[in-house]
Formats: structure tokens, C-alpha cells, sequence
């Protein structure tokens, strides 16, 4: 037994369906010819040199500075991700609620730099810590140091520059989460006598969670892959699994001992999105239908 | 990312193209009379152009076809592998030259035919390459904080910080690096090779504390001393003299600087060897040499470059590679860079920094 207006309803999806296929497979087609294939042509050259070879990989397990670089690399993205959060949520939370003219100011403020080239801020960040930069400059003038403080070149300039440029990865997010939590559920609880602080924490917060699961995401993923930041302000001794990226293809005079690191970090974002997706469906919060 | 040069051989290219129509005979005519030279463009490759590639390709009555790449090293593998390369002649830092030889990717010279080449010393040569011009990594200070009469004068002093106090910058890389550790060691500078890694690794130990900076890029060298960010670096001397031309309080000693070359070699197969072999005579003709420190902070490799008059007495002084300078510096070695045990002390370098 069919239900006609099922049936068309049914057809309609199809057609729907189709028509999208038909307008992704441009963007489908870019995708797959510059990610992709090159991709996949560094997966084959990391196992594949004169035969087929584990070796690459064996390099990866046996020696020490490539696990000293994955914990730092990871450890580094961590406290990023943290130190994000707990200034991407005010941001969000507050443009959330302030008025329509405020909202507009604040998502200014924070996609404005998202205009600003990586390397120019890195060098911002240096003309404004370094030594003989203006922070330090402006605190010996009010006499609070006698000695300029290091800044820059170590994990703290890496750290706090990496935050800056990763920061609207998790406002955005964040915003576009909790816009969506409907007032009414605030104001019931306020009307069932909970204090905006309960109320805080018992409603908001929790249904604010899959915005903060997926800026956490993004801003632990793309930290994972930092080249030039660290590069510029650390002092050499921070390296990243992107620098050792690099130094491969200098040192092993084959791509393959390179992208055999790419593909290891490559895995570990795979299986860090496909624990994540398990507590919360990704697609939903980062495309929104 | 190719950047074509040679506008100025328009002229001539069209002309052989006019020649080429009268017939097949004068199509390989012209195809043997141009090559195909790679620099790492910049300032140096437009300094090049006016002091030797223009006259050698006047000289010779050649089209000189310029491209550039900043890194030619994984370009001229992949053009060889292809057997049909397009570059003929490269200028490379000389370690790529010899892994190249190594690999079949250079061709092996025949100084019978470059005279130029043969006349120089024979550590600036080898059987696949001749150098090509020098720069040397060098000790920059600041002179805020060091004065003339209390200027450190070599690595030793370097490694004192009782008495040189200050900040200190090295390159995060172990060329020049673990020559310089050797040196503070006490090992002469011309005594260093092969160098014993371990003793050098030990002396970097002890200087690690006091580094603030590995530095990456020539410009960071250069920023970290201009800015007041270190007090004391090994830097490259260009870079050096480039701020103390801008007026920043800067200065650097040839003293136990460590000289260093890029070199010239042809690349296995080229399509124009023949004429790639008569240019690499003129790119060390001893005139041509003499020509490039006029444009650009580099000393030429040909020593006899500073009998032509051509370069002032005065000029000479500033240069890594006069007489008088190369004799305080020690000399690169890259074949021992390049032989197994110079890859292993590579390898080693990452394991030192993150310790």
C-alpha cells in the first residue's frame, strides 16, 4: 500500500537531492583534484620508495623527537584550545545578548583580524613583546620592571599568538550555538524562581555545549598543523610537527619521510573528530541547514 | 613561481627566431646558442645579472634564459628523473652540487675546458662543481653593548659570558654551527675536519642556557640583533653589513668566520651542455668575479678577481673571500657536510634543540 502524498513527497526529496549533488560537484570536483589526490599521492610516497616500505614509519616509532614533537605539538594545542575558551565564551555570551548595534560591533572586532595575514600578526605580536617592544617599553616606564621580561621567543609568545590568530575558530561557533538557544527557556526558568546565575548553569550552559565542542575542534585541529607562528616566536626550540615536516623533506631528500609525518598527523585528527562526533553530531553545528 | 628574466635578450631571440626560419639548420644553431641558468632570484640573481650573466652572455654571443628558485635542490631531482631537463646551468648551495654528483644528477666537469675554473684553488672545486661566489657566518654584535676596545673577537668569546655578558643568537641549524662550537673549543680553523660531533654537541651544551634565539631565517638573524632582541649572534655577514649600512649600531668579525660557498654545476642531461661549459668559463672569469661585490655584499670565488683592480682596496677588506679575510676564516667543508658521517650530525640537530 502506498500513500500518494507520501510518494511525492518522496520525489521531491530525490529531486532535491539530485539538484544539490548537481551544484556541490563543482566544489566536489576542486576537493577531490586539490585535496584529495595530492593527499592520497603523499599517503602512497610515505610507503611506497623503490617497493613498498614501512620504513618511514618505523623512523617515526623508534625515534625520540618525533614522540617529543607529537606530545609538544598536542600539549601546545591544548592550551590553546583552553586558553580560547575562556575568552571566546564572554565574547560570544555577550553578543548573544546585548542589543542588535553591540552584536554587530563585537563579531566586527572579532572577524576583523581574520582579514590580517598570519605573518603580519606574528610580527605584530613581536613588535609589541619583544624586548624593546612597546609592552615592555611602557612598563619601564611606569617603573613596574627594571628588566625588560622575555615575551617573546619562547612558548608563551608561541601560545598567546597562536590564540589571538585561532580565537574567531571558536567565538563563531560558540555565537552560532547559543543564538539558537530559544529565550523561552530562560525565562521559564527564571519564572520556575531559579537565579540568573542557576539558570546559567543549569540551562544555558549545557545547551551551549555542542558550540563549545566544535570551536574546540576547530581551534585544537588547525593549532595542530601551526608552522609560522611558532617559527617566528618561538626560539627555535619549540618544534612542531609541522616543522619536523620540513625538516624531513631537507634531511631525507624524499617526500615520503615527510609525508609520512603529515599522514601520522593526518590519522590522529581522523580519530580525534571521530571520538568527538560520537558525543555530538559535528555536521550539525559547523553546517547549519 | 618561475620568474622569467632576460627581457633584454628580447632583441636577440627574436632574431634567432627570424634565423630559425630559413631553415632546421639554424633552429639547433640557435637552440645551442642560449641556456638555461637558475639562481635564487632576489637582489643576488639581479646583482648577478648586471655584473656577470650580461657580459658572459655578451661575451660568449649566448641567450642567457634566467628562472629562479629558492630552493632548486627537489626541482633539478625531479627534472632529472624526467631525462629530458629544461635548466642547464644551477647556482646551489655547493653541498647540493656533490650529493648531486653523488646521485648522477650533475655532470662531471672536464677543467680542461674551463680554464677560469682550473686556475682556482682546488678546495673551491670539485669533480662535478666550481664555487661560485662567498658569504660567511660570522660573529655580529651589538656595538650598544660591546664597544670597539671591548669587542668579542671570536667563538671563545662568544661562549664567555662572565665576560661578555649579554644575549645571545645562534642558527638553528648545525652548518657553521657546530664549526663555531669546535672553535670555541680550541680547534684551529683549519684543523676542524672531519669534525668530532660529539666534542661539538658537548661545547653547544654549554652554550645552550645562554641562547635565547635558534634562529630560522637570515632576516630573523638580522631583526633579532637590529631590535635589541640579542646582543651577540652568528649571522650572516651580508645580513650584517646591511644594517650597518641602514645605520643600526651593528658590527661583525671575519675573525673565525666560517666561509661559505654556493657553486655552480649542470645539470645531468642539459639541453645545452656545450654552451653551459664555455658559460661556467666566464661565470669565473676573473673580471666578471670582480664585477659582483660591486652590487651586492658577496665575495667572489675566483681569488684572482681581486688582482683585476677592479675591486678597491678598500672594498676588499669588506669582503668574506679577499685574501686577507679567508686567511682568518675557516673554509666549509661540504664533502665531509655530505658524507654519511656529516648526515648523521644533521640528524642529530633536532634531538640537541629539544632536549
Amino acid at each position: 500500500m502506498t500513500n500518494p502524498t507520501q510518494d511525492i513527497s518522496l520525489r521531491h526529496q530525490r529531486r532535491e537531492q539530485g539538484l544539490m549533488l548537481a551544484l556541490a560537484s563543482p566544489a566536489l570536483l576542486v576537493i577531490l583534484t586539490l585535496v584529495v589526490l595530492p593527499v592520497g599521492w603523499l599517503g602512497w610516497q610515505s610507503i611506497y620508495h623503490d617497493g613498498f616500505t614501512l620504513e618511514n614509519y618505523r623512523r617515526i616509532w623508534s625515534e625520540d623527537i618525533y614522540w617529543r614533537s607529537f606530545l609538544l605539538t598536542f600539549e601546545i594545542s591544548l592550551l590553546v584550545t583552553l586558553l580560547a575558551l575562556l575568552l571566546g565564551y564572554p565574547i560570544a555570551y555577550a553578543a548573544t545578548i546585548v542589543s542588535k548595534g553591540w552584536r554587530v560591533f563585537i563579531l566586527a572586532l572579532v572577524i576583523l583580524p581574520f582579514w590580517t595575514s598570519v605573518l603580519v600578526r606574528a610580527y605584530a605580536w613581536l613588535a609589541l613583546l619583544q624586548r624593546t617592544g612597546v609592552l615592555n617599553q611602557f612598563l619601564e616606564y611606569i617603573g613596574v620592571i627594571d628588566e625588560p621580561l622575555a615575551l617573546v621567543h619562547n612558548s608563551f609568545g608561541t601560545v598567546v599568538a597562536t590564540v589571538h590568530i585561532l580565537l574567531p575558530f571558536m567565538v563563531l561557533p560558540l555565537y552560532g550555538t547559543m543564538q539558537k538557544i530559544p529565550n523561552e527557556l530562560m525565562q521559564a526558568g527564571a519564572s520556575l524562581g531559579g537565579s540568573p546565575s542557576h539558570i546559567f548553569w543549569r540551562v544555558f550552559l549545557p545547551l551551549s555545549l555542542p558550540g563549545v565542542l566544535a570551536g574546540a575542534t576547530l581551534v585544537f585541529v588547525l593549532c595542530l598543523g601551526f608552522y609560522i607562528t611558532p617559527e617566528l616566536l618561538g626560539d627555535g626550540r619549540t618544534v612542531m610537527v609541522s616543522m619536523l615536516v620540513s625538516r624531513n623533506v631537507e634531511l631525507y631528500d624524499q617526500w615520503g619521510a615527510a609525508s609520512a609525518v603529515g599522514m601520522v598527523l593526518l590519522i590522529a585528527v581522523f580519530a580525534i573528530f571521530l571520538v568527538v562526533s560520537r558525543f555530538i553530531a559535528l555536521d550539525r553545528v559547523l553546517g547549519q541547514k | 613561481m618561475a620568474i622569467i628574466f632576460g627581457s633584454g635578450f628580447a632583441g636577440r631571440g627574436l632574431l634567432a627566431v627570424a634565423l630559425g626560419l630559413f631553415g632546421l639548420t639554424s633552429i639547433q644553431a640557435e637552440a645551442s646558442d642560449q641556456i638555461t641558468f637558475v639562481s635564487q632570484g632576489g637582489a643576488y640573481q639581479k646583482a648577478q645579472t648586471i655584473a656577470i650573466l650580461d657580459p658572459a652572455a655578451k661575451k660568449l654571443g649566448i641567450t642567457i634564459n634566467q628562472d629562479s628558485a629558492p630552493d632548486a635542490w627537489p626541482i633539478m631531482k625531479t627534472q632529472v628523473a624526467t631525462g629530458k631537463p629544461t635548466w642547464d646551468v644551477v647556482d646551489v648551495p655547493t653541498g647540493n652540487c656533490l650529493r648531486g654528483g653523488e646521485q648522477g644528477l650533475v655532470e662531471k666537469l672536464d677543467f680542461a675546458k674551463i680554464p677560469n675554473a682550473a686556475a682556482m684553488p682546488e678546495t673551491y672545486r670539485s669533480a662535478y662543481s666550481v664555487a661560485y661566489e662567498f658569504y660567511s657566518s660570522v660573529l655580529a654584535y651589538s656595538q650598544k653593548k660591546y664597544p670597539a676596545d671591548a669587542a668579542p673577537n671570536s667563538w671563545a668569546d662568544f661562549w664567555d659570558v662572565k665576560k661578555f655578558p649579554g644575549r645571545r643568537a645562534l642558527r638553528n641549524h648545525p652548518f657553521a654551527t657546530l664549526e663555531a662550537a669546535l672553535m670555541a673549543d680550541g680547534v684551529a680553523p683549519d684543523k676542524l675536519y672531519p669534525l668530532d660531533v660529539d666534542r661539538a654537541f658537548r661545547k653547544l651544551e654549554e652554550i645552550k642556557p645562554n641562547v635565547t634565539v635558534w634562529w630560522t631565517s637570515g632576516a630573523q638573524s638580522a631583526q633579532l640583533l637590529n631590535d635589541g632582541e640579542v646582543d651577540m649572534v652568528m649571522a650572516w655577514n651580508g645580513r650584517v653589513s646591511a644594517l650597518s649600512n641602514e645605520g643600526a649600531k651593528v658590527a661583525f668579525t671575519y675573525s673565525q668566520g666560517i666561509l661559505q660557498s654556493t657553486s655552480l654545476c649542470i645539470l645531468k642531461g642539459a639541453p645545452n651542455l656545450p654552451t653551459s661549459i664555455s658559460f661556467l668559463n666566464e661565470a669565473v672569469d676573473p673580471v666578471n668575479q670582480a664585477n659582483l661585490p660591486l652590487h651586492i655584499d658577496y665575495g667572489p670565488a675566483n681569488p684572482r678577481a681581486f688582482d683585476t683592480g677592479v675591486i678597491t682596496a678598500q672594498r676588499a677588506a669588506q669582503l668574506p673571500s679577499a685574501p686577507e679575510n679567508a686567511r682568518k676564516q675557516a673554509l666549509m667543508s661540504y664533502a665531509w657536510w655530505s658524507s654519511s658521517e656529516g648526515e648523521a650530525a644533521e640528524k642529530r640537530w633536532v634531538a640537541f634543540m629539544q632536549k
